[in-house]
């Protein structure tokens, strides 16, 4: 006899985004730290296209503009050059972003230990457990990314409009700036799965006998 | 009384390590349970109910002693077989539910059917008749918080039956109950047991599950104190009446 337990992909998308969909608020607070964080990654790499966009255009006057914005702009160089610290505060934004997603994933997890008990009562194989978790990760990610890069790419709009004025705008080169977008929306939901793995494995391992426990 | 033995439980002890100090709650179960009964597992707080019960349902592992299951040694099983065990053969009532509070009613009952690969038209139409038999027609959009205990308990005897398993583990099944939907879940229990040929084994303090029990099996201590059947029961209460 063929003894297989299955859960077909669509029913685990069906079961991740209702599971979003209930949580809202809790999806929400796990997520925000996402977007923000995606949202100044976006900002610090548009704030330089539109930059660069300016230098590239070879005007002496946008040369100004650019250095008394306070940009590090060497006389006669082709580049923006992204300072040090600047790409520092923004990888440790992303660090601290990412221990925020495995804390909230972890309270996660507590919370619905009975839960993921009782799917392994019911017959679940721990890949479902850690599929169902992916997939909310992946859905979250997704959101919370698109949703901080457009944010992060309107402020940058907007304030580089203000210090370099209206001039930034028409040099940008909106190629390189959707480039920015996209290596956003790629990093944010690349932390929002990696933040997942351990929490997920940890509910994974979970014995069915959680379930059972009356206590708490 | 030659029925076949589904259920055969030999020299199961089970110890929890503390660290410091090592609890021994079994201390050397034997039983066999035949195919079809209605079993009671009855006995004081603390005496190893639950703990026994979660080694009959595959859910934990005895230290030392063995399980079978239709002949089968459990511990042998692998996780596949195991997750097949506790999808096709067994269902699980608990004492605190255990609904998924995210999915309705309906979901719930249809989760174990969707893991054992049936279709979801097949899966709804199915969830749907077992809502029925347990009299919540018209409730099936209804998340876990939006019914009554006794109403949750009927959706977990529902998911329980949804694979048609051959054995009904029930943990303080009226636990948390009022008299009267106590009383109902319990009838629900002898229904099946007696319409399907189910096995249904109950761990409870419930005086009431002794009426409908064809076998009572008393643990102290955690071991089997003696184990009574159906007609030394009533010539019990009888007696006491
Ligand atoms: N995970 C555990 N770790 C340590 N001790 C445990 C654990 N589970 C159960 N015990 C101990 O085992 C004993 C028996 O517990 P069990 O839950 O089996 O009792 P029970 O007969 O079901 O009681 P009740 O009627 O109150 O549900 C208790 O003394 C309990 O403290
Ligand atoms: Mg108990």
């Amino acid at each position: 006899m063929k003894r297989l337990i299955a859960l077909p992909f669509r029913k685990s998308l069906e079961i991740a985004f209702q599971s979003i969909r209930v949580r809202f608020f809790r999806s929400l607070v796990t997520t925000m730290s996402l977007v923000l964080a995606v949202a100044f990654l976006c900002y610090m790499q548009t704030c330089d296209d539109f930059a660069q966009g300016m230098l590239a255009s070879g005007d002496v006057a946008a040369y100004e503009i650019l250095v008394q914005a306070g940009y590090d702009v060497v006389p006669g160089g082709a580049n923006i050059a992204t300072s040090a610290k600047q790409r520092w505060i923004v990888i440790l934004s992303l660090l601290v972003c990412i221990v925020g997603i495995i804390n909230a994933q972890l309270m996660s997890v507590t919370e619905r230990f009975r839960e993921i008990g009782t799917m392994k009562c019911l017959g679940a194989l721990d890949r479902f457990i850690v599929r169902l978790f992916v997939l909310e990760a992946l859905m979250q990610g997704l959101a919370g990314s698109i949703t901080g890069a457009l944010l992060g790419m309107l402020t940058a709009a907007v304030s580089s409009t203000i210090t370099l004025g209206t001039g930034a705008v028409a040099t940008v080169s909106w190629p390189a700036v959707g480039y920015s977008l996209l290596l956003a929306i790629v990093t944010g939901t690349g932390l929002s799965l990696i933040g997942v793995i351990y929490p997920a494995i940890i509910a994974a391992r979970m014995q069915p006998v959680e379930a059972m426990r009356v206590d708490q | 009384m030659t029925g076949k033995t589904i259920v055969r439980v030999s020299g199961v002890t089970k110890d929890f390590d503390l660290g410091k100090i090592v609890v021994k709650v079994l201390k050397g179960i034997d039983l066999e349970i035949e195919e079809g009964k209605y079993l009671s597992i009855m006995g004081p707080s603390g005496s190893g109910k639950s703990t026994l019960f979660n080694m009959i349902g595959g859910l934990d592992k005895p230290t030392t002693g063995k399980v079978f299951i239709d002949e089968v040694d459990i511990a042998q099983l692998d996780a596949y077989e195991l997750a097949w065990l506790r999808c096709r053969k067994i269902g699980y009532i608990f004492q605190t539910f255990n609904l998924i509070p995210v999915m309705t009613a309906l979901e719930n009952v249809t989760l174990p059917m969707t893991f054992a690969g049936m279709s979801n038209d097949d899966a709804v139409e199915h969830g749907m008749d077992l809502l029925k038999q347990v009299g919540l027609e018209g409730r099936h959009a209804h998340k876990p918080t939006e019914l009554s205990g006794g109403q949750q308990q009927r959706v977990a005897v529902a998911r329980a039956l949804a694979n048609s398993p051959a054995i009904v583990l029930a943990d303080e099944p009226t636990g948390n109950l009022d008299l009267k939907t106590g009383e109902d879940i319990i009838d629900l229990l002898k229904e099946l047991s007696s319409n399907r040929n189910v096995t249904v084994i109950s761990a409870t303090h419930d005086y009431k599950m002794l009426n409908v029990s064809d076998q009572v099996i008393w643990i102290r201590d955690g071991r089997v104190d003696k184990i009574q059947e159906r007609s030394e029961l009533e010539i019990r209460t009888g007696g006491l009446e």
